[in-house]
């Protein structure tokens, strides 16, 4: 389903573990990184791929937050809004992305080149408000620095 | 005091393994390996007074010493790399700035329980910390301080990471463990005692990033060293503290155990941030534990000076609140936290903390009713103590605290329908 250059990488993360399951996890970021998102056949096939049930990593694809379930768009727009980047002025920031996407948290532009969601503690909290914009943590940010920031966006 | 935990963390490219060995990096591990056998660096480790950083402050040595001493299965041990108690950001420094000191101390802590593989559980979110470890461990492997026959001494450990998926929950060890083995991460009732019955049913111990880093510096300069920085030897070790929230300078602040809270907000973290807006309540110890008011802020960061005053130093995750913070407000935050996180095995948590969240939520939007307050206090009451792992305790704590110390402006905010900043109840009663 995704090519023997993948099955040997899914091999070699196997090998880490005593037993095949442990890597459920990691096989999964794997399909994420690959794809995009987690669909139900990607589910399928970790299953059968790992001998565990596709009922067993459906469970654990909709436990963790990370995990995809839907394609996001090109930038993905994480805003921590718990209590140190509350005290910070998350709420302006968030509500300043709102305004200029046009969308609300959990949405997507219809153009899928902006998707924001809302997080919670992403371990920031001294450099608070802060973002994270696809893998990468922007902090100490302001709303100016935050335009400068999707501006500049390729 | 010298800086033991963050030494390297200004210089250039300190994060390799080169200006880390430069500065003495591994001689500690040369010599536990070298020169002490298993049993006499627990010792050792039992001897400097070191409590675990995690949150819950339990002797390391003594947790070490609960593994099985003759070796009849594989051992391991987990690094606990998924800070994510609100308010605690130390953990990441140490992985991004100083990755070998944390494999250095993991590697020493390993040998001490002869595990087999040592994993490194790190939060899905650390994308770049994770980056930085993988870089190092790869360094370590190259020069022989992680796989076969490690320094020469016929021990061997594996040295994985593992990166998580986005659950607070996790950072619970017994939830670390479920999620390692590829499940949801559902916490375990103890006992069995990972120590006794841990990942895949063997010996486990689960240390935080923090707590091993501080190993090498109690090998290297010796317990009675160690135990000499801080308070007393129960409170001991060089520390990291986490300031974020109305502070003019945030961030994390390397002191001897012990520091007073004031010090810590005024003069390395420069004081609060409007110099109009005074002190109100800080919660000294991440979001889970009770808040203390501004006059009760006069105290000693270590484990006893705080729990001498109700609260906990927890994760030293250290969130500062002036006097525009509405309290209902700052609760309402750490309630929808605890309620996101519940795993949802135990149902006083999976059903408490959404009525936490949805009560607060209604007397934030000013549709409370006065019997709310005492409705809060009494969901809080019914989860703490009746759940499989402390997140029952997380979520309760806040709220019991926050209510009895600011009643009167949960009561006002309630009667006005709206946000009625009050200062706390008198004596903080």
């Amino acid at each position: 389903m995704f090519g023997p250059e993948f099955e040997r990488k899914v091999d070699a993360i196997v090998a880490r573990y005593p037993v095949p399951k442990a890597a459920v996890l990691p096989v999964l970021w794997g399909v994420q990184h690959h794809r995009g998102w987690i669909d139900a056949e990607s589910e399928k096939w970790v299953a059968g791929r790992l001998g565990v049930s596709a009922a067993h990593v459906h469970g654990v694809v909709t436990f963790y937050t990370m995990y995809k379930q839907k394609p996001s768009g090109k930038y993905h727009i994480q805003v921590c809004t718990t209590l140190s980047c509350m005290l910070r002025g998350s709420d302006e920031l968030l509500g300043h992305l709102e305004r200029r996407l046009n969308i609300k948290p959990g949405e997507k532009t219809p153009d899928e080149r902006f998707s924001l969601v809302r997080v919670e503690c992403l371990g920031s909290c001294g450099s608070a408000p802060m973002l994270q914009l696809n893998d990468d943590y922007h902090e100490d940010l302001t709303l100016e620095k935050v335009d400068k920031l999707l501006d500049n966006l390729p | 005091m010298d800086k033991i935990l963050t030494r390297n963390i200004h210089k250039e490219n300190s994060q390799s393994i080169d200006v880390y060995e430069s500065g003495g990096g591994y001689e500690a591990m040369r010599k536990a390996l070298k020169s002490l056998n298993p049993g006499e660096v627990t010792e050792q480790v039992k001897k400097s007074g070191l409590r675990g950083r995690g949150g819950a402050g339990f002797p390391t040595g003594l947790k070490w010493s609960f593994m099985p001493k003759e070796k009849s299965k594989p051992h391991y041990l987990l690094v606990n790399a998924d800070e994510s108690e609100p308010g605690t950001f130390k953990d990441r420094l140490l992985m991004e700035k100083e990755p070998h000191l944390v494999i250095e101390g993991s590697m020493i802590s390993a040998y001490a329980m002869q595990a087999d593989i040592c994993f490194v559980y790190i939060r899905g979110e650390f994308v770049y910390p994770a980056r930085v470890m993988q870089a190092a461990i790869d360094e370590a492997y190259r020069k022989g301080y992680a796989g076969r026959n490690i320094l020469g001494s016929g021990w061997d450990c594996e040295l994985i990471l593992h990166i998580g998926a986005g659950a607070y929950i996790c950072g619970e060890e017994t939830a670390l463990m479920s999620s390692l083995e590829g499940d949801r991460g559902y916490p375990r009732v103890k006992p069995p005692f990972p120590a006794q019955s841990g990942v895949w049913g063997m010996p486990t111990t689960i240390n935080n990033v923090e707590t091993l880093a501080c190993v090498p510096s109690i090998i290297e300069r010796g317990p009675e060293w160690f135990a000499s920085v801080g308070p007393n030897e129960k409170n001991s070790g060089p520390k990291l503290y986490c300031l974020s929230g109305h502070v003019k300078r945030p961030g994390v602040y390397e002191a001897p155990m012990g520091l007073p809270l004031m010090e810590l907000i005024h003069e390395l973290g420069g004081g609060m941030l409007h110099d109009d807006r005074p002190l109100k309540a800080c919660i000294p110890g991440g979001s889970s534990v009770p808040v203390l008011t501004a006059e009760q802020c006069d105290v000693n960061l270590d484990f006893d000076s705080l729990a001498a005053v109700g609260s906990m130093l927890g994760s030293a995750g250290i969130m500062v609140m002036d006097s525009s913070t509405c309290m209902v407000n700052a609760l309402l935050r750490i309630s929808h936290f605890y309620s996101h996180e519940s795993c949802g095995q135990c149902t006083p948590c999976r059903q408490g903390t959404g009525w936490l969240e949805r009560i607060l939520t209604r007397i934030e939007n000013g549709q409370g009713r006065i019997a709310d307050v005492d409705l809060l206090k009494s969901v809080a009451d019914n989860i703490d103590g009746n759940t499989i792992c402390a997140l029952g305790e997380a979520a309760a704590w806040p709220v019991q605290s926050f209510v009895k110390k600011f009643r009167p402006e949960f009561e006002a905010h309630v009667e006005a329908g709206k946000c009625v900043i009050l200062d706390a109840a008198p004596s903080g009663a």
